[in-house]
Formats: structure tokens, C-alpha cells, sequence
């Protein structure tokens, strides 16, 4: 044979399995679709929804629970369910939505990441909906509603549990050092010393996660001006950040920390590692500002230190002479679930007929507070005596339903554009590199954004 | 191929093989040349069309003008990021050429205890950076650490809180993942020094030291180029381990440009910025391995050995 032709038909043979190659990457990289060809076997697949959530306990087995007892409901319409690690699902979301290959049923946090869903026409309008399915609203908290509302029209089912941020202390310690819980931020600020000179860090903090920080601002900013202040900001009023009461709670977050307040080196901590939980039940730190989700883990890898009434917990104090109302509390209102706009209408209908059988059904909702949270839904107060939790699940169940105001966490409430430069300004503002009046100015610059 | 056919005809031949041979060398490169079009020119096109618009990621693609170059350009984040890529690309490079320099040229010797010491040499190579990152992190914890662990109160620092600390921690887990592999390129090197060097050298009474100045150095000097291009060009795009371990912080102290892009297009929802940054990231990379080639003298092919 011809060395020549030979070597030609390689190269045919190479550049062909190079376009093949081509060919299947472009087809691999199109991902999970709502068309339904993936969904259920046989002629079933017309109605086939496709849900995404997030994994990591308790959550998953009890999303996938209602997801498995819709399916053997309604084996005609199926709905398929893909599960993702926190931070990775948070970036696959966004590019599935933009590729506009987003799931059928999207699981998100309300507030600004659904505004930018919303302004770029990628979720369904839910407002007649649930005007149509009265029953499914007036079940939940109310307050669960702000986060799904966007220019007064429901973009979301509000769903699973509600989560405030609380004010966690370690009995033990402060009955060392003779102390009370702080009932205002002088005696908070008072505390510090007094723990310091016994060898143990007042209040614990997973600095480098900066959302950690950001809790320790929304709560002194709502005790010291009410949500007012906040509430400015996003709606966009111009200089909302220069507001005094602003400037006086970032002053005092920085007056806490030059006190050394915080324990050592909190800024190589994350909440991620749960370090910031460990410090506080194994006695390294006092105080701890951080959401109700913590309790499950630190009962867990703590010992005995939850089961043996160690842990103690209570809303944040007051600021002396401040405008806020002690009831008034910030984190998660609940989760949401909106649907695609992109869906096919049976895909729709599915789904939405998920949303109203399957969601926090009463399987589901038993299943939130045996694991220790609170479902948004009214009236389970009573049911909750019966755990084993039952002291911290009622404080929490008060805390959420007595709120004269809930407000969303910031860093979800705004957009992902301010939220991003808010929490590069918190973690300066907690190195103290910039002043309190540095950290408004250049907020001020992302209002409305 | 074709240079198996019989040598007859040598004068008229030679010319059209020749030829044959350049058209079958460039055929050659048609498949790679269409991996590289389709992963690496078009997607580098597409980043160029999209730092001309202020696509958020979620909905239409806009063209906006010049809007993203703008913002980013009179952002002092940006000096910021660059200079902050500057400085670890500088201090990567001070710490890990001479480190492996030396390295290199013990290892390239034949004794058998220096193949096992080899071995251990190489072993942070095997390890993913995310790996080593969430090591390192565990490690360097105030209150869980090493340092806290052992009781030893020098170990006990804000290392990843503290600018300059955390900045220094970065460059040395770098310098700790990467010595192997520039010690590997450095070994062998050094084996392909002829031996006749070092035994006229050693004739004419040279000590070790003079032999590493005079014969080993200028001898390695495009290794040392093609190393250092590898450490300066890697170094603009750090980006996983830097991550796991600060995340870019505290602040942005350890924000360089690779992270700045993340952060504007994933986190930001900025991808027309993002898009922006990577281009600069791109000229900024070629201009740099341009300035190592020259430097290099620019022909490689000029030899080291004349009259050996």
C-alpha cells in the first residue's frame, strides 16, 4: 500500500473522531432538560417535571421524601429529582437558568437572587395561583410571604422551615465568671473584659464566611433604628447607608471588636468547618450570634453539652435608647420554590400540583420537627411538646411567630451584585481597614444596583 | 514516511519529497489546531463579545458598548487585584527557583539514598491543590490548629486573618506544591550536562562551588527560563487554592485577578466585568511569556555545547 494514502486516511479518521469528539461535548454540555424525555417510563413522561435541590442532612431525605410520596400519588406525572452541594448548586443554577435549561421546580432563598430571576422573565407568576388556592397560603406564615414577593406579585412558594438567628451562650461559663446574659449592649459590652480575664473568648465568630459578621450588623442596626434603616436600602433610597443609625451601629460593631470581643484570630475561622460552633461547646468561647440550623450539629458533636441543658439561647439584646422592637428578628423566613417559565404547561401543572398536595403536607411537616425545625406552617406549636427538643423548638416557634418584623438576612434580600460588595465591605469594615464612614460611602455607590 | 523511499534519483528527488513532507506535517496539526479553535479560540471569542455587554448570567444578552470596560477599569479594585497577582507571582518565583534550583542539582546525583529522598520530594505533587488547601486551613486554625494542638504559641497566629500573613501562607503552600515539580524539570536537566565539564574542571582545579557557578548555571539557563515561565504564567491563574484557603481575603488582601473574575461573573452576577478581567488576564499572560522568550534570547536553538 502507499505510505501516502495511508497517511491521509488517518488524518480523515483523526479529523472526523475531532468533529465527532466536538460534537458530543456540545451535546453533553446541554444538561438536565424539562422537555420530559427523561422523566417517567412509557407514555407517562407528558406531565414530568424535573426538580433540583440541595443536599446534606436533614433536608435531603425529607425533600426527597415529598418528592417520592407525590410520585407514587401521581404516577402519570412524574417528577425527577437531582440533588447539589450548597455552593456548587448555587453557580449551576444561575448557568441553567441563563442556558435556559433551568429544572421545571427551582429551590431557591427568596428576595434579590429571585428578583434577578424574575427581571430577566425566567419564573412563573404565582399570584393567581394562590389567590385561586386560598387554602395553601393562609396555612403558612405570613411573614414568609415578603421574600417571595417582588413588586407586589408571588414569585415563590415559601416552604420548608424558618430559621431566625439567635443569641446562643454557654451556661457553664457564665456561671464560672458569675455573669447573667447580657439583657442590653452595655452588658454585652461589659462582658467582654470579664471573659477575657478568665481565659475564654466572649463571643465566638466565623469571620472569614463574612455573613457571620453580617448578623452581628443586622441585628444592631434593627435594635438601634428598627427595620426602617435596613428596609431603606433596599428600596434603593439614595445615601440609605449614611442614615445616623447606620453609622452608630457599624460604630459599635467596631467598638466590639477593638475590645476584643471577638475571639482571636476570627478571621481564619469559617462557618463552614463549624469551628466557630466548636469554640462555643467546648468551652473556648462564651457567646455565639448565629442561626437556629446551628442546634442540630452542635447537639450532635457537642457531647453532652446540648443534652445536658448547657446550652442556653435567647433573642439579641437591646441598645440602650434604641428605636427597634425587642421582638423583631432576621434570617431565613423559609425557603422557596418557584417554577420556570420555561417549562412545558403539563410540566407546570405538575408542578404546581406539587406545591399544593405535596409540599409540607403533614408527613413532611412532622418530619421537619422531629429533626429539630420549625416548618412555616401556622398552628404546629402545639405538636412540638411532645420532642425531645421541645424547649428550644417552642423558643424558636415563638421567636418566628411573635416577630413584629422578620426581616430576610441582607446578603439574600438584595441583589447578588450589592449583596457581593456588601460582604467585601463587612469583612474590611471587621478587619477595621475601612471606618464606618468609608463602609457607607461605598455602599451608597451600590444602592439600587 | 516518505523518507523510506529508495534513495535513487537523489538530485530531482529531494525537492519534491521535501515537500511531501512539510504538506504531511501540517495535516498533523489540523487535528489539535481544531481542539484548540473549538475550546480555546471560540470560547476566548465569546468572552470578548461579552465583556461588551453587562449580561447578569440569568437573562438576555445585551450588547452595552463599553459599559463593563469602563466599570472595571476605573474600579481600584482592579490595581488592586493585579497588583496583589504581581506580588505573588514575584515572591512565588523568588521562593521556588532557587529552592528548586538546588534541589535539582542534589537530586541529579547517582547516589541510591538520594532516588528514595526523590521520592519523598515528590510527594506534595501527587496531592490536589483543594486538597492541600483544606489541609493547610486545618492546620493554620487559631483554635484547632497545629499550633494549638502541640502548644506551641509561636504556631499560634491569625494566619489566614492577617494580611500579611495569610499572603505569605499562600506563597508558601505554593512554593510547597510546586518545588517538586520544578526540581523534577531541574534534574534533568543537570543529567544532561556532559560529564567531560565537570572532569576538565575538576583538571584545572575548580572547587564545587566555582563548578555549580561556572558549569551547572549558565548550563541550566533555558531550563531556568522554561521553569520560570511555567512558575509566572501558573501564577496568574492561582485560583483554587487560593480560594479554599481565604477566599480571597482578609478583605481582599489575597484578591488577585483570577479570583476578582470568579467573584465579579459567579458570585456578582457581573459577567460582562468578569469577561473583561479574563481578557486582561489573557493579554497579560501573553505579554508576559513573550517578555521570558525574549529575555531567553529568542533562539533556543543556538547550543549550550559549542566545542564539546
Amino acid at each position: 500500500m502507499d505510505p501516502k494514502t495511508l497517511s491521509r486516511r488517518n488524518f480523515l479518521g483523526l479529523a472526523a473522531g475531532t468533529a465527532a469528539t466536538v460534537a458530543l461535548a456540545g451535546c453533553g454540555s446541554s444538561g438536565p432538560s424539562d422537555k420530559g424525555s427523561s422523566g417517567g417510563g412509557g407514555g407517562a413522561a407528558a406531565g414530568a417535571a424535573t426538580y433540583w435541590f440541595l443536599t446534606g442532612p436533614p433536608g435531603e431525605d425529607i425533600r426527597q421524601g415529598s418528592v417520592d410520596r407525590f410520585n407514587q400519588a401521581n404516577p402519570n406525572a412524574k417528577i425527577t429529582a437531582t440533588t447539589f452541594a450548597n455552593d456548587a448548586y448555587k453557580t449551576k443554577i444561575k448557568t441553567a437558568i441563563g442556558a435556559g435549561q433551568a429544572p421545571t421546580i427551582i429551590w431557591g432563598w427568596g428576595g434579590g437572587g429571585l428578583r434577578s430571576y424574575v427581571q430577566a422573565s425566567q419564573v412563573e407568576d404565582l399570584t393567581s395561583w394562590f389567590a385561586e388556592n386560598a387554602a395553601v397560603k393562609d396555612r403558612l406564615f405570613p411573614s414568609s410571604f415578603g421574600a417571595a414577593t417582588i413588586d407586589g406579585k408571588i414569585y415563590a412558594m415559601p416552604a420548608e422551615t424558618v430559621q431566625p438567628i439567635v443569641l446562643y451562650w454557654n451556661k457553664k461559663l457564665f456561671d464560672k465568671v458569675g455573669a447573667e446574659p447580657p439583657q442590653s449592649w452595655d452588658d454585652l459590652m461589659s462582658l467582654v473584659p470579664k471573659f477575657n480575664s478568665a481565659g475564654v473568648a466572649p463571643i465566638s465568630l466565623g469571620g472569614q464566611s463574612r455573613w457571620t459578621n453580617m448578623m452581628w450588623l443586622e441585628f444592631l442596626f434593627d435594635r438601634i433604628g428598627g427595620p426602617e434603616v435596613f428596609q431603606a436600602v433596599f428600596d434603593g433610597e439614595k445615601d440609605a447607608w449614611s442614615n445616623p443609625a447606620s453609622i452608630e451601629g457599624l460604630t459599635k460593631a467596631q467598638e466590639l471588636i477593638k475590645a476584643n470581643g471577638f475571639v482571636k484570630g476570627f478571621s481564619s475561622i469559617t462557618a463552614d468547618s463549624n469551628a466557630d460552633q466548636a469554640l462555643l461547646y467546648t468551652g473556648k468561647a462564651a457567646m455565639m450570634l448565629h442561626g437556629t440550623w446551628t442546634y442540630g450539629n452542635m447537639k450532635e458533636a457537642g457531647g453532652d453539652f446540648v443534652s445536658g441543658g448547657n446550652l442556653g439561647y435567647m433573642n439579641f439584646p437591646a441598645v440602650d435608647g434604641g428605636k427597634g422592637d425587642l421582638s423583631n428578628t432576621v434570617g431565613n423566613p423559609g425557603q422557596y420554590y418557584s417554577i420556570s417559565s420555561k417549562a412545558t404547561p403539563e410540566a407546570k401543572e405538575t408542578a404546581k400540583k406539587f406545591f399544593a398536595t405535596a409540599v409540607l403536607s403533614d408527613a413532611e411537616v412532622k418530619e421537619w420537627t422531629d429533626n429539630g425545625a420549625i416548618p412555616i406552617v401556622k398552628g404546629t406549636g402545639s405538636q412540638l411538646s411532645a420532642s425531645k427538643d421541645a424547649d428550644f423548638l417552642t423558643f424558636v416557634y415563638d421567636t418566628a411567630s411573635n416577630a413584629k418584623v422578620f426581616a430576610q438576612s441582607w446578603d439574600q434580600a438584595l441583589s447578588p451584585t450589592a449583596a457581593e460588595k456588601l460582604l467585601d465591605n463587612i469583612a474590611k469594615l471587621f478587619q477595621l481597614s475601612i471606618t464606618p464612614q468609608q463602609f457607607a460611602d461605598n455602599m451608597n455607590q451600590v444602592i439600587g444596583q | 514516511m516518505t523518507t523510506l523511499a529508495p534513495p535513487a534519483a537523489p538530485g530531482t528527488r529531494r525537492t519534491t519529497s521535501t515537500g511531501g513532507r512539510s504538506g504531511s506535517v501540517a495535516w498533523m496539526a489540523l487535528p489539535a489546531l481544531l481542539v484548540f479553535v473549538a475550546f480555546g479560540v471560540v470560547p476566548l471569542l465569546g468572552v470578548l463579545f461579552l465583556s461588551f455587554t453587562s449580561w447578569d448570567g440569568i437573562g438576555v444578552i445585551k450588547p452595552t458598548g463599553l459599559v463593563s470596560w469602563r466599570a472595571v477599569l476605573a474600579d481600584p479594585g482592579l490595581l488592586h487585584a493585579l497588583w496583589v497577582t504581581f506580588v505573588i507571582m514575584a515572591l512565588s518565583w523568588l521562593v521556588q527557583t532557587p529552592a528548586s534550583l538546588l534541589l535539582g542539582v542534589f537530586l541529579a546525583g547517582h547516589q541510591r539514598y538520594r532516588e528514595f529522598l526523590a521520592v519523598l520530594f515528590f510527594i506534595p505533587l501527587l496531592l490536589s491543590s483543594v486538597a492541600i488547601a483544606i489541609t493547610y486551613k486545618a492546620l493554620l486554625d487559631p483554635n484547632f490548629g497545629l499550633g494549638a494542638g502541640l502548644h506551641i504559641p509561636l504556631l499560634v497566629q491569625d494566619w489566614l486573618g492577617e494580611a500579611r500573613l495569610a499572603m505569605g501562607v499562600i506563597i508558601f503552600v505554593v512554593s510547597w506544591q510546586f518545588i517538586p515539580f520544578h526540581t523534577l524539570i531541574y534534574q534533568g536537566a543537570v543529567r544532561q550536562i556532559p560529564r567531560s565539564m565537570y572532569e576538565a574542571a575538576q583538571l584545572d582545579g575548580a572547587g564545587r562551588v566555582r563548578m555549580f557557578f561556572r558549569i551547572t548555571l549558565p548550563q541550566l539557563k533555558y531550563t531556568i527560563i522554561t521553569s520560570s515561565t511555567l512558575m509566572v504564567v501558573g501564577s496568574l491563574v492561582f485560583f483554587d487554592l487560593i480560594f479554599v484557603l481565604t477566599e480571597g481575603g482578609p478583605g481582599d488582601a489575597t484578591r488577585n485577578l483570577a479570583l476578582d473574575m470568579y467573584k465579579r461573573g459567579f458570585q456578582a452576577n457581573l459577567m460582562g466585568q468578569a469577561s473583561a478581567i479574563a481578557l486582561i488576564l489573557v493579554l497579560v499572560a501573553l505579554a508576559l511569556a513573550l517578555l521570558l522568550r525574549r529575555i531567553g534570547g529568542g533562539s533556543s536553538s543556538t547550543s549550550q555545547l559549542e566545542g564539546v
